[in-house]
């Protein structure tokens, strides 16, 4: 036991400054929910505006958590917990919107949801008789499906071009300065375009589903293309070098290693696209038209969508106006539910399509 | 089937870099040939410029000859994707299919090609190849699992076994043991020994004791100086090269006093 006794107690200078006086680890909810019942008090009893006292709140909430760091903690602390409380209230305040209009939509929408909803059409519905949706779903869904199939292989064979045969040449930049121009199209202007393009075919005064997803493809090849072309980027040229030591020709080590590695990613792109046009009202209005009945034939006659549904359930409700608002808010529920399972299902089969690396 | 190499004058370029410069030497048919040399001097470049795996970074081009078996590579007609058929590569870093189960990567060179295999042929293919890359006893019992899945040097060694089972005529590895345990360098270098009998196999390594260990002939690689191209030294039977090499400069590297 002498050595022991040899060693002398470190002082406190000996030891290095690894601990230090820390807030305790609640003190940034105490200090949310103190900031929250001054906002709270602000509402309730003095009687401002929400608005004010939320930003009141947020105010004294950015304020306070930092000064109470500085005074404990020190000041690298305190700007830690000033950029941290910022972070904090920026996320809260941008949740504002989605989740009021969330709730508008299920609160609005909801009352109107029924099987008849979905499986009636406008056709002959006046006053408060009963009417649905059903023209238009099924206007939107074959819409939409012709606009992918029309962009999903235009885009993705583009992006093959840019990626693996392309790469950088004069063609592929100029391709890609085409694309960025066509991602900043406005929607409106393709409607335009798609009907110019049928009134030289087929006449003016030209109405047809099919014009719409010539429409609907214009806005979404872009989206198809940027997308995949980032996709293939990803793919590391090892495994390109692999399959052609092995012999294999260009077009399959493209369509049997690149394309497989980099699949979720671009099937979660075109998920994405989809959902991204579904919503689209001004080119569908231009080219599509308006009815009130069921129409199967994309060729053929005007063809009802969601977007154009609700548009005019709400300009022009009919009389009494309650029902046809009360449609409008219903079909807008359906549409962002539709954009909702669009982007899970993007999710779940980019998983489905992910390489696996478990053993 | 093994075939033999001549290079004559050949220049490598990336661009307008010229990355190496006037190489010639003869590589023998049925030998190992070892390349050894500092790093950046070019060997990578010089052994995919000779399965015309060069041309795949763009930009890049080959001035010179590449005669394998008296067939010129590099003329005018030549199929580069007939060339690589025969002559295989394996990488300095492993780089399995990630999409790909352990037993898919290793007929990948089959099934790319969508050669038509039978499920027996196949699996005996699958498995002589993984046990020529001592990868076998690890790997028999999950066939199935993605090759993404192996460590690093298993990877490796699957990478080896992809190479052999398409049965190449020559086989081009570049560093294939920098990432392996002695034992299965041990079993690389066996394997390597093994098929000697049948191909011609051309290694780059920056151990010197594999180089004298497994080849038949060497040849040094090296710089001029910082941003000069790499050239070939002295290309000669390993013997040689490691007991009384023609060049001073080989001896000093060989013997660690480099620089
Ligand atoms: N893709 C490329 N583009 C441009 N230059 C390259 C490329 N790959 C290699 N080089 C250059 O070519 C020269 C030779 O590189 P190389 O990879 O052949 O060296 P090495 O001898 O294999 O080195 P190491 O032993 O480190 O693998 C180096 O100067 C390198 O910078
Ligand atoms: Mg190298």
């Amino acid at each position: 036991m002498t050595t022991l006794e040899k060693n002398p107690t470190p002082t406190e200078s000996d030891l290095l400054p690894l601990t230090g006086p820390r807030l305790p680890t609640y003190a940034p909810a105490l200090v949310a929910v103190a900031a929250l019942a001054l906002g709270g008090v602000l509402w309730l009893v003095l009687g401002s505006s929400v608005a004010l006292s939320a930003f009141v709140a947020a105010v004294v909430f950015v304020v306070a958590l930092p000064s109470w760091s500085r005074a404990v903690e020190g000041s690298r602390s305190a700007v830690d917990r000033l950029v941290a409380a910022l972070v904090w209230v920026a996320l809260l305040f941008a949740f504002v919107p989605l989740v009021s209009l969330l709730w508008t939509l299920l609160d609005k929408g909801l009352p109107a949801l029924s099987p008849e909803f979905f499986t009636f059409s406008m056709r002959s519905v006046f006053g408060d008789a009963q009417g649905g949706i059903y023209h238009a779903l099924v206007g939107t869904v074959l819409i939409t499906l012709a606009a992918t199939l029309i962009s999903v292989p235009i885009g993705i064979f583009t992006a093959i071009y840019l990626v693996e045969y392309g790469a950088g040449n004069r063609v592929a930049k100029t391709i890609t300065f085409l694309v960025d121009v066509m991602t900043g199209i406005p929607s409106i202007v393709a409607g335009l375009f798609a009907y110019a393009l049928f009134v030289l075919f087929f006449g003016p005064g030209v109405r047809m589903g099919f014009g719409g997803a010539v429409a609907l493809s214009i806005l979404m090849i872009p989206v198809v293309v940027r997308s995949t072309e980032e996709m293939l980027k990803l793919v590391p040229d090892e495994l390109r070098e692999a399959a052609y030591a092995l012999g294999v020709p260009k077009w399959r080590t493209i369509t049997k290693v690149v394309l497989p590695t980099s699949m979720s990613g671009i099937v979660t792109g075109v998920t994405l696209a989809i959902a991204r046009v579904i919503g689209e009202t001004a080119p569908l209005l231009i080219i599509a038209g308006k009815t009130d009945s069921v129409n199967f034939n994309l060729f053929d006659e005007r063809m009802a969508t969601l977007p154009v549904f609700i548009y005019y359930s709400y300009t022009q409700p009919g009389i009494p106006a309650a029902p046809g608002y009360e449609r409008a808010w219903g079909a807008a529920l359906v549409l962002i539910a539709i954009v909702m399972i669009l982007n899970v299902l993007a999710r779940l089969i980019g998983k489905a399509f992910a390489p696996k690396t478990g053993r | 089937m093994a075939k033999s190499i001549d290079v004559s004058d050949l220049d490598i370029y990336y661009g307008d870099f010229l990355a190496v410069q006037g190489v010639n030497m003869t590589i023998r048919a049925r030998a190992v040939t070892a390349f050894i040399g500092p790093s950046g001097c070019g060997k990578s470049t010089f052994l995919r410029s000779l399965n015309r795996m060069h041309e795949v970074i763009p930009g890049a081009r080959v001035e010179g000859k590449v005669l394998v078996d008296g067939q010129s590579l590099y003329e005018p007609g030549v199929d580069p994707v007939a060339v690589r058929r025969q002559i295989g590569m394996v990488f300095q870093r492993p780089n399995p299919f990630p999409t790909m189960s352990i037993y898919d990567n290793v007929l990948a060179g089959n099934r790319l090609n969508s050669k038509k295999l039978k499920k027996s042929a196949a699996d005996d293919i699958v498995e002589k190849s993984l046990k020529g890359a001592n990868l076998w006893n690890e790997v028999k019992d999950r066939l199935g699992k993605p090759g993404m899945g192996l460590s690093g040097g298993q990877q490796q060694r699957l990478c080896i076994a992809r190479a052999i089972a398409v049965e190449p005529q020559v086989l081009l590895m570049d560093e294939p043991c920098s990432a392996l345990d002695p034992i299965s360098t041990a079993a690389i270098e066996d394997l390597i020994h093994d098929l000697k009998s049948q191909y011609t196999i051309v290694i780059v390594t920056h151990n010197m004791q594999q180089a004298a260990r497994v080849s038949d002939d060497t040849g040094f690689f090296n710089l001029k100086g910082a941003g000069q191209p790499g050239h070939l030294v002295e290309f000669n039977p390993t013997e040689k090269v490691f007991a009384n090499p023609d060049n001073d400069s080989t001896e000093a590297y060989i013997s660690g006093r480099f620089g």
